[in-house]
């Protein structure tokens, strides 16, 4: 019976009974929502799958393999540890809206065909978008709004290709859908319109602002758990989906470079995440471009540590939003003074997004990396490096630097509470356990790949050279005044198109037709002035059909007349 | 505020032992380079302390770019009005 039921639905069905409980229980539904799903998750076995019958599509709601179980896995530690951090939350909407959102993200990574993947997917996006509308500002508003559209657009072009896709193989279901040349150009219209369905939700270049404008807007909670699920189930589909497609390997690397300058310059620290994000789903997207066992493998242990490392610096970085009230890098400093545990916590997540060894990130993302050199992909393999020595910069120093660190903020608050500490102290340990024992996390793999060993002496002290002498230049750009100072503001980014670029010319064009309209309707009360006045002229009291003519006249033309009927029948006959 | 607790780092030479001590760390890792066997895929890999110098090029540079990119990309909060 409970092996029957959809993974996620009792996250889903869960949630909708929270609003029914008294508001001081609702946060603790929240906690056991996961538990029971994961427990549920348990007794899934590989090989499992389900067929339901839709008009004339059979719909695989249920599909099990090792590639949805470890999403599945790592989704509910995820949702767990969130649902822990907002145990102090008393807003029944945000609970309710995160457990559906994680309930559909679920559902998703085990629906084994594209309808029923399109319908979690859509889901995720009306659901989360809540996240975002809880802090209950303007601002979070529009950049909600925003983040619909975007969102809901997805989906849409999903739906778009499923259905070219449909009716030209036949089939819905999900699995590969690139071609084995791993061409985007060869493949169809459909399946280029799925590709770009999940692209939007990964967060492609270009494709990306929905996630920096929207995820600093979240709620203090809210965005800790937006942090998880969206950008990973993208991974997971483009994994499933697109293995091997040769241009997800450059992509990648823009993806993990780009956001490394802007969050160097970017003053609110939890965008700097959101840049930060992007820059990680860069070296997961490679490993799908590369897509052999092992960079694949290295795309999936990789989007499991991050998401642990990466909601843990989101709940660092909650916490001291929560307890300062802001965020902006140049009103923080020094806190490490009054929030200790939190500045520890943010040290470890810090240390294991930059991979130092030892910690998470470095036993994942050595994995993708070690397969760009694999294949001697010289180029990749050297933008990849710049890319590790930027993730230095802005995760594994400048958020914990500029937060608990740099010149004192004159700041003294209250350690974050105790639900907050727990989840982050929980998702710290978890951070260091993979890092010192990477093998329970390995043998979860999708692919069975010969021994990886991530711990050689000489990828041990080559990470450590890369990474030590990146913070020393980060030492000598501080003491020399080079390094730029936090400065107030923000940075223009893509969305400036359709934020500024996009009104401005509809503006544009709204005043070029009025210009036209304005012209156009001098120029014929012009013209229609020049008839009047003929008409006058004519028909007027001097006009010449004003004139009362003689009769004779009248006679004279009348005879001249028929005298030329005359000569014309003649000539006609 | 001046009954508060003196923390290590606010004393002064705390912050300039820190650094002193980096620079040794980075010593000991780049003379490590000599006496740790590692396999490297290409011949400018095996150069002696090559991840070294590279991560501190490019951290440097990144800062660099950055810092000129803000010049160019830089407007004030309210900006997009909202």
């Amino acid at each position: 019976m409970i092996e029957a039921m959809p993974p996620g639905l009792i996250l889903v069905v869960g949630a909708l009974l929270i609003p029914f409980l008294p508001k001081r229980w609702q946060p603790g539904l929240a906690v056991a929502l996961p538990v029971a799903s994961f427990l549920q998750l348990l007794t899934l076995e590989p090989g499992l799958s389900h067929q339901l019958r839709l008009f004339d599509y059979q719909l695989t709601v249920v599909r099990v393999d090792r590639l949805s179980l470890i999403f599945g896995y790592i989704f509910h530690l995820a949702a767990f540890l969130a649902a822990i951090y907002a145990l102090h939350v008393k807003d029944t909407v945000q609970h309710v809206a995160a457990m559906i959102y994680v309930g559909a993200a679920v559902g998703a990574v085990f629906a084994g065909d594209l309808i029923t993947l399109f319908v979690y997917w859509e889901l995720t996006a009306v659901s989360s978008v809540f996240l975002v509308w809880a802090s209950r500002t303007e601002a979070a508003y529009k950049s909600g709004m925003r983040y619909l559209v975007i969102q809901v657009g997805s989906g849409v072009m999903l739906l778009a290709g499923v259905i070219l896709h449909a009716s030209a193989t036949g089939s819905i279901a999900f699995g590969r859908l690139i071609g084995d040349d791993g061409l985007l150009s060869s493949a169809s219209a459909g399946v280029v319109l799925i590709f770009l369905g999940f692209g939007v939700k990964a967060a492609f270049p270009f494709l990306h602002n929905w996630l920096q404008d929207a995820y600093p807007n979240g709620t203090v909670t809210g965005a800790v758990f937006l942090s998880a699920f969206t950008t990973k189930l993208a991974i997971y589909a483009l994994a499933r989906g697109f293995p091997g497609t040769e241009i997800l390997i450059p992509m990648g690397v823009v993806m993990t470079l780009f956001p490394v300058v802007y969050a160097v310059i970017e003053n609110d620290l939890r965008k700097v995440l959101a840049y930060s994000l992007n820059n990680q789903l860069g070296y997961m997207v490679v490993g799908i471009g590369i897509g052999t066992a092992l960079s694949l493998n290295g795309t999936v242990s990789h989007a499991f540590a991050h998401i642990l490392y990466k909601a843990l610096l989101f709940m660092t970085m909650g916490a001291v939003l929560y307890r300062t009230g802001t965020i902006k890098a140049t009103e923080l400093g020094g806190l490490y003074k009054s929030m200790p545990v939190t500045t520890v916590c943010c040290l470890i997540a810090a240390a294991s997004i930059s991979g130092f060894p030892f910690f998470s990130g470095f036993v994942t993302k050595s994995m993708v990396i070690s397969a760009v050199e694999h294949h001697h992909m010289t180029w990749i393999f050297i933008g990849l490096l710049v890319a590790s020595a930027g993730v230095m910069e802005h995760s594994g120093i400048k958020i914990p630097y500029f937060a608990f660190f740099a010149h004192d903020s004159g700041l003294r608050v209250k350690e974050a509470p105790w639900n907050m500490l727990v989840a982050m102290v929980a998702g710290a340990a978890l951070c260091l356990f993979i890092g010192l024992y990477p093998a329970p996390l390995y043998s979860m793999l999708p692919f069975q790949v010969g021994d990886y060993e991530p711990y050689t002496a000489g990828h041990v002290l080559t990470s450590f050279q890369l990474l030590v002498f990146a913070i020393f230049a980060f030492a000598v750009l501080v003491k020399t005044g080079i390094y730029p100072p936090e400065k107030a503001g923000i940075n223009l980014d893509f969305d400036w198109t359709y934020r500024k670029m996009l009104p401005a010319l509809i503006r544009k064009i709204g005043v070029v037709i009025n210009r036209f309209t304005e012209a156009f309707s001098i120029v014929a009360s012009h013209l229609l002035g020049r008839a009047y006045r003929l008409v006058y002229r004519l028909h007027g009291p001097t006009g010449v059909f004003a004139r009362t003519w003689s009769t004779g006249a009248i006679a004279f033309w009348a005879v001249l007349g028929l005298f030329g009927f005359l000569l014309l029948y003649y000539w006609g006959r | 505020m001046s009954d508060e607790k003196k923390f290590w780092l606010d004393q002064p030479g705390n912050v300039n032992r820190l650094y002193w001590g980096l620079v040794v760390v980075c010593v000991l890792l780049g003379t490590a380079d000599f006496f740790i066997h590692r396999h490297a895929y290409s011949a400018w890999e095996g150069f002696p302390n090559f991840y070294g110098f590279f991560g501190f090029a490019a951290f440097w540079v990144i800062v660099i770019i950055g810092k000129n990119l803000r010049r160019l990309l830089w407007r004030p909060e309210d900006y997009y009005d909202d």
